[in-house]
């Protein structure tokens, strides 16, 4: 009975807001509608309506999902510091990191989704019913742990909310070692999949052992960035609590995940560069083109810019900061790791394919309109958990027995 | 509990659009190694009558399974070979690819330029000259290598393909999910995807047909070369030796000591792709001159 008058304030609470808040969902909300006609008209005719072929059969789908499992392991990862130090001042955090890393990986899965095939032979993959060929194929782990990522990564911020919303204190026993368990569970989805590429011995581009820590490497800088961004939006929308002292700290921790990605890049392209085998291939058309194909090279060089411009901006102390260059940084980041390890990472894995033969791929209208339905789904997704969550954990959204329930529009801003 | 989760799903996908009984039963197939005698013949069936309804032709669907003491080999000699791609096109038709829309070929012709074989980046795919062969190229034909450790075998997350006792790898096209992990793992592009729902004239379809080989596919898997399935377990060649017009195309039982293959492999200096990678395929290159 509780349960239903909770569920049904909740309900009633994402459907009250600001004027802002009636905009942004409007505005995700026509992007889904346009997305899905898109993908209605994929579903009909087929993959053929994306530039993937048989050549290049991976594109931007795929490494969406990429750069999304990378944003979700990361989304975790900033709650370690959390749990080492104290639990309590940080329970906010967790709560946000959880549920940021709860929508990317919902967003990852619909690109994977997307990318299918046959959506309708879906079954075939859940075991019992279908077969899931575990522990051979590394689609098959990453299935499995992409979904148990989900499932931990809704149930901890769920348990909290919930406790908080009848007044209680979340219980230790309970929430510290699930949260414990997400942080090498969010280690793990990005190092499954890496290897999901890094196992294929005929994709030599992919086939390098520094892949996955490479990963891990970009997905320190772009989920904390993604992170910062929403923390400071919601800040001023939602009256979220956080300080900037907070957001520096992490601000610096992405200069180091920054230098170690870049330094892990460089390692790479040496090898390539100065031993000049045949496996050089890929890289060179991703930086300098092949054979007269360039299309990647003016997005790669663009990603490079933006990553060493962001790490110098973390890097110094003055500009790290300072609000406008901390944010400049973080979108450089957002966008140039996007692009690296998209589809920087993704094509020229295909390119030049394994009987030397050069297709050039760059997404179609198709496959934009619905990544960024899906993306805007997800962005959806979130801002439902934030209308909800945040008015939990501010005491204003409580069971009636500790207090009065405000389903107020608009929260006053605490100040940072 | 199976039955009903079953139920749920084949009423949330298909549930608001109409669909015939046979398009149920399609979603709710099992596997083909899965199935019993009768479910096979049964599927048969309902497949016989969708292809008529579809395409107008009577087909007959074998669904013969290997012969013990069979593990096919195919040998492939490059100073033979001229570049005509006859193979392709026989190929082609044996096998009911889609001929436009995507374009399917199983078979692969590249030219090299003489001196250069194992970099295969400076390979031509779509060399287009008056006649063949050319002054100092030669040709080198790739298809499905039928690897004894298929590394696309390994990668799909559904067991959608698999080597028969007969060494062929092949596709259940209803099971395959259109995910083309394989695509990416296959080291010689042994693999297509049918981008698009298939495109091939009512009048060149091939009616005599197996059910993992040459049988009319759907929009959104993959196929592949499968030795000819149909052909060779019937004691035929595969289409593209037969159409082969300069000899350069051999097949045989691997285990048989007096076959051509097993002559070839002792006698001849054989070498096979991408050796290096260990998938141990079982396509033979040799250069009888």
């Amino acid at each position: 009975m509780e349960a239903w008058i909770f569920f049904k304030r909740t309900v009633r609470m994402v459907f009250v807001g600001t004027k802002v808040y009636y905009l942004w969902c409007a505005f995700l909300l026509t992007i889904i509608g346009v997305a899905i006609t898109f993908y209605a008209k994929q579903l009909d005719a087929g993959l053929i309506v994306t530039n993937m072929r048989d050549q290049v059969s991976w594109g931007l789908y795929i490494g969406n999902f990429t750069y999304l499992v990378g944003v979700a392991a990361a989304a975790v990862l900033l709650v370690i510091p959390a749990y080492i130090y104290h639990f309590d001042p940080i329970k906010e955090i967790v709560v946000l990191g959880e549920l940021l890393a709860a929508s990317a990986i919902i967003m990852a899965l619909m690109f994977v989704l997307a990318d299918l095939g046959r959506p309708d032979r879906f079954w075939h993959i859940i075991p019992v019913i279908g077969i899931l060929s575990f522990p051979n194929s590394l689609l098959a782990w990453d299935v499995i742990v992409l979904n148990g990522y989900l499932v931990l990564n809704t149930i901890v911020p769920i348990y909290i909310l919930i406790k908080t919303y009848f007044g209680k204190e979340p219980l230790k026993k309970f929430v510290i070692p699930l949260v414990l368990l997400s942080i090498p569970w969010a280690v793990g989805i990005h190092t499954v999949t890496a290897f999901l590429y890094n196992g294929l011995a005929a994709r030599p581009f992919w086939n390098a052992s520094i892949l996955a820590p490479r990963f891990l490497a970009s997905a320190f800088c772009s989920g904390p960035a993604m992170a910062l961004i929403i923390f400071q939006i919601l800040r001023k929308t939602a009256g979220l609590k956080i300080k900037n002292e907070a957001l520096f700290k992490v601000a610096e921790l992405m200069a180091y995940a920054m230098f170690i990605n870049l330094f892990l890049l460089g390692a790479e392209i040496f090898k390539e560069y100065y031993t000049a085998t045949i496996h050089l291939a890929p890289m060179q058309y991703l930086f300098q083109g092949l054979h007269g194909h360039h299309a990647l090279v003016p997005w790669i060089w663009s990603a490079m810019a933006m990553n060493i411009t962001a790490f110098l901006i973390f890097l110094i102390p003055g500009t790290r900061k300072n609000l406008i260059t901390l944010n400049v940084g973080s979108l450089l980041i957002i966008v140039g790791v996007w692009i690296e390890k998209g589809l920087g990472l993704i094509v020229p894995g295909f390119i030049p394919d394994p009987l030397g033969e050069i297709y050039e791929y760059l997404p179609n209208i198709n496959e934009i309109a619905i990544s960024l339905g899906i993306w805007a789904f997800g962005l959806f997704i979130f801002t439902l958990f934030m209308r909800i969550a945040i008015p939990i954990q501010r005491g204003d959204f409580v069971h009636s027995k500790y207090g009065k329930v405000t389903i107020k529009r608009q929260y006053e801003q605490i100040k940072p | 509990m199976k039955m009903m989760s079953m139920g749920a799903m084949v009423a949330l996908s298909m549930g608001s659009s109409s669909c015939t009984p046979a398009q149920v039963e399609e979603f709710l197939q099992k596997r083909f190694r899965e199935m019993t005698g009768a479910e096979k013949k049964e599927v048969i069936r309902r497949l016989e009558e969708t292809y008529f309804r579809k395409y107008g032709k009577k087909f007959g669907i074998s669904t013969q399974p290997a012969e013990s003491g069979v593990l096919w080999g195919y040998g492939l000699d490059l100073s033979r070979c001229i570049g005509c791609r006859r193979c392709v096109y026989a190929c082609v038709k044996e096998n009911n690819q889609s001929r436009v829309n995507p374009q399917l070929q199983w078979i692969r012709v590249i030219r090299l330029k003489k001196g250069s074989l194992i970099n295969l980046e400076n390979a031509e795919h779509y060399y287009n000259p008056e006649t063949v062969p050319e002054p100092g190229f030669m040709y080198m034909p790739v298809q499905c290598q039928h690897c004894e450790n298929p590394p696309c075998v390994r990668v799909c997350p559904v067991q959608a393909t698999w080597k028969e006792p007969d060494g062929i790898v092949v596709v259940d096209y209803n099971w395959c999910i259109g995910c083309r992990y394989c695509i990416a793992a296959c080291p010689y592009k042994g693999r297509v995807f049918n981008w698009s729902e298939p495109n091939i004239p009512a009048e060149e379809l091939n009616t005599d047909v197996h059910y993992l080989g040459n049988r009319p596919r759907m929009k959104n898997v993959v196929e592949k070369c499968t030795f000819c399935v149909q052909r060779v377990r019937n004691g035929r060649y595969p289409a593209c030796v037969e159409a082969c017009p300069t000899g350069t195309r051999k097949f045989g039982n691997l285990l048989d000591p007096s076959s051509e293959i097993r002559y070839l492999i002792e006698n001849k200096r054989v070498f096979r792709l991408k050796e290096d990678l260990n998938t141990e395929p079982k396509f033979y290159y040799f250069f009888s001159a």
